[in-house]
Order: C-alpha cells, then structure tokens, then sequence
C-alpha cells in the first residue's frame, strides 16, 4: 500500500529487523507484566513478572540499537511511536485471556524465540551476535517453563486440559506469521544479518508437536493464518496495550524517574 | 485486562510446600533460605529460582518436600539443647583459626 511507504522507505533493513524484533520483546514485556500482582498464585506472579523483564531488557537493548543511528533513545521508539509503526508479530499483542492462553502465547512465541536466537549468534552483525549470545540464555528458560506448563495444564484436570486447548487454538493462528519472509527480511536475510525463520519452521513444528503429545493435547488444526504485524497492520489489542503503556510519557513530556 | 481464571482466589493451599536451599558459591554449602508452594519438584526449583535467586544469589538449588522433614519438638528443646549449655570445652575456642580460613 502506497500510503504506509514513507514510514517503511526510511528504514533499511537491518533497522526493520531490530525494531521487529525489541517490539516483539518490548509488547510481550507489556502484557506480561499486565499480570503483575494478579497472577494465580503469588510465586506464578513472581515467575511471570521475571519473565517480563527478562523481555522489556531485551527490548531495551534492541529498540536502543534501532534508534542509535537517528538519534533516538530507545525510549523515544517504545514511547513515541504510534501503533501504525509497530512491527511487532500479531502473536505477542494478543490479550493474556486465561492462564493457559497466556502460557500457550508464551510457549508458541518463546520456542520460536530461542530457534532464531541461537542462528542469531551465527549473524553478520556484531551486535546481533552479542545481543542473541545474551538473550537465548534468558529465552531458554521461558521456553522451558512455558512447555512444563503447557504440560501440566494439558495433562492436568478436564478444566485445565480444556482451557489449554482453547488458549492454543486460539494463537495458533498467529504462528504462520513467525515463519513468513517479506521483502525487508529477505534483504536482511541475503545481507546475513536475519535467518531464515524457514530454515527451522520443520523444527519448530515437531518441537511444538512434542510438547503437545507430552500434554496430552491434539495439535489444533490449521485456521486461516493472519499476517500483516510486521508491516504495522495490527490487531484491536494492540491499540489499547499502547495506549496504557504510554499514556504517561506522552501526556507528561520528559518525566523521568 | 480480561481475567478470567487468573486472578480468582488463589490454589497455592492445594499445592504442597517446599523448603528451598541455595548453594550461594561452590565450595559453600547449601543454606536454607525459605520456601514455594509447587505442584512438583520440577516446577518448585523454577519457582524457587525464580523467588530466590533472582539476583545472583546462587549457583544451585535444592527443593525439599516440608513434610519430608522431620523437626525437633519444641517442648523437648529443653533436654535436647541445654545440656550442651556447660560443656564449654566442646567449643573450638582453644586454638587460633587462621585469618584466611573463611566459613567455619
């Protein structure tokens, strides 16, 4: 669509790939620590909130390297940025819902996650390979929690078994979207900068497929996937995620701590 | 935020306690430093390292069931401790400790 052009024509597209990326880590972040304080138990709040800033770290870190070239502070990109230039995965904005819908969002996103950090490390781009040598440490660990739950919930009782269904079925959806090459990826693919996400999308596939067996959980069937995240075309959700998120900044200029 | 389900009362009493120990660095050994409730041992080291060793507090974990252990009675505090209370002599104060042997 011509008319999003100017904003896309700007970034090359190694800067797209970073923002992607900290806006992926950056909007998981946000609805996870959106469950801070209301966390089933309070060692699950614990253990979520931890997770959050695990991803609001990365996306410091990767937002911060987005905006070096022109200047902007990391801030001024999370803050400042309106929905229409998020490039976030449609997967990550969407609503915690249940426990379970949260974890099936986590472990469909995280085990993606850790596949593309560990060829991350292989990249072209140094600070790329130090960011993905840093991350997939913390990653590891989400993915493994996520798949333990997804276990437990799936092989757990009739409720927890059939609201893990319904929280999977309800992402799964988002998951082509992880796996699809676009035009700037490409470029930062032929660059050696990004992998390949179909380089592993078998891999990822079979890993899920495990966890869900081990779950006791049937694979949900294929729906009509929906795109668009990365080139800013977003869902509902995400809309009202920002509006929280930066309510404050935007209304109060350059309040700091 | 819809909720459902994630903010209900809490399950923490239908989970058993576990007592978590931290090794802090090798060559100490593991100290006691308090407890998660968790459906299992697996899930009871995540909760544990993630409420007890969030900054670098240690390099290992153990997780214990509480009902595993078995405590003194109080009431026998008397007969079991106070004995050792005049028999000073059992104590290792008449010999110097080198400045550089830590931990003892």
């Amino acid at each position: 669509m011509a008319t999003i052009a100017p904003v896309d024509a700007r970034l090359d597209a190694r800067e797209d790939y970073l923002l992607r990326l900290g806006d992926d880590a950056l909007v998981l972040g946000q609805r996870l620590s959106e469950l801070c304080g209301h966390g089933p138990i309070l060692e699950i709040d614990i253990s979520l909130a931890n997770l959050a800033l695990d991803l609001v770290g990365q996306a410091t870190l990767l937002l911060g390297e987005a905006g070096a070239k022109e200047d902007q502070g990391g801030d001024r990109l999370a803050f400042h940025r309106d929905v229409l230039d998020f490039k976030n995965c449609l997967l990550v904005e969407q609503p915690n819902g249940d426990f379970a819908q949260t974890i099936a969002r986590h472990l469909l996103y995280t085990t993606w996650q850790h596949m593309l950090l560990q060829r991350l490390q292989q990249s072209s781009d140094r600070f790329l390979v130090e960011f993905a040598h840093k991350a997939v440490k913390e990653v590891a660990y989400h993915r493994a929690l996520a798949a333990e739950w997804t276990i437990r919930l799936g092989d757990g009782t009739g409720e927890s078994a059939r609201r893990m269904a319904e929280g999977l079925d309800w992402t799964w959806r988002f998951v082509p979207e992880l796996f699809e090459v676009d035009e700037s990826l490409h470029s930062a693919i032929e660059r050696g900068i990004a992998p390949d996400p179909r380089s592993f999308e078998d891999e990822y596939r079979s890993v899920i497929a495990e966890v869900l067996a081990q779950a006791e959980l049937a694979i949900p069937s294929d729906q009509r996937p929906i795109l668009g995240g990365r080139r800013g075309h977003h869902t509902e959700h995400l809309g009202h995620l920002l509006a929280v998120m930066q309510f404050l900044p935007r209304t109060h200029g350059e309040v700091s701590w | 935020m819809s909720s459902e389900g994630v903010s209900s009362g809490g399950v923490s009493s239908d989970w058993p306690l576990w007592e978590v120990f931290v090794r802090a660095r090798g060559g100490l050994s593991h100290r006691h430093v308090g407890s998660v409730h968790a459906p299992d041992g697996e899930l009871a080291l995540r909760h544990a390292r993630d409420t007890y060793t969030r900054r670098m507090e240690g390099v290992s974990l153990w997780v214990v069931p509480s009902a595993a252990i078995v405590a003194s009675d109080p009431d026998e505090a008397g007969a079991l401790f106070e004995p050792a209370e005049s028999k000073i002599y059992r104590h290792p104060t008449f010999y110097d400790i080198p400045d550089e042997v830590k931990h003892i």
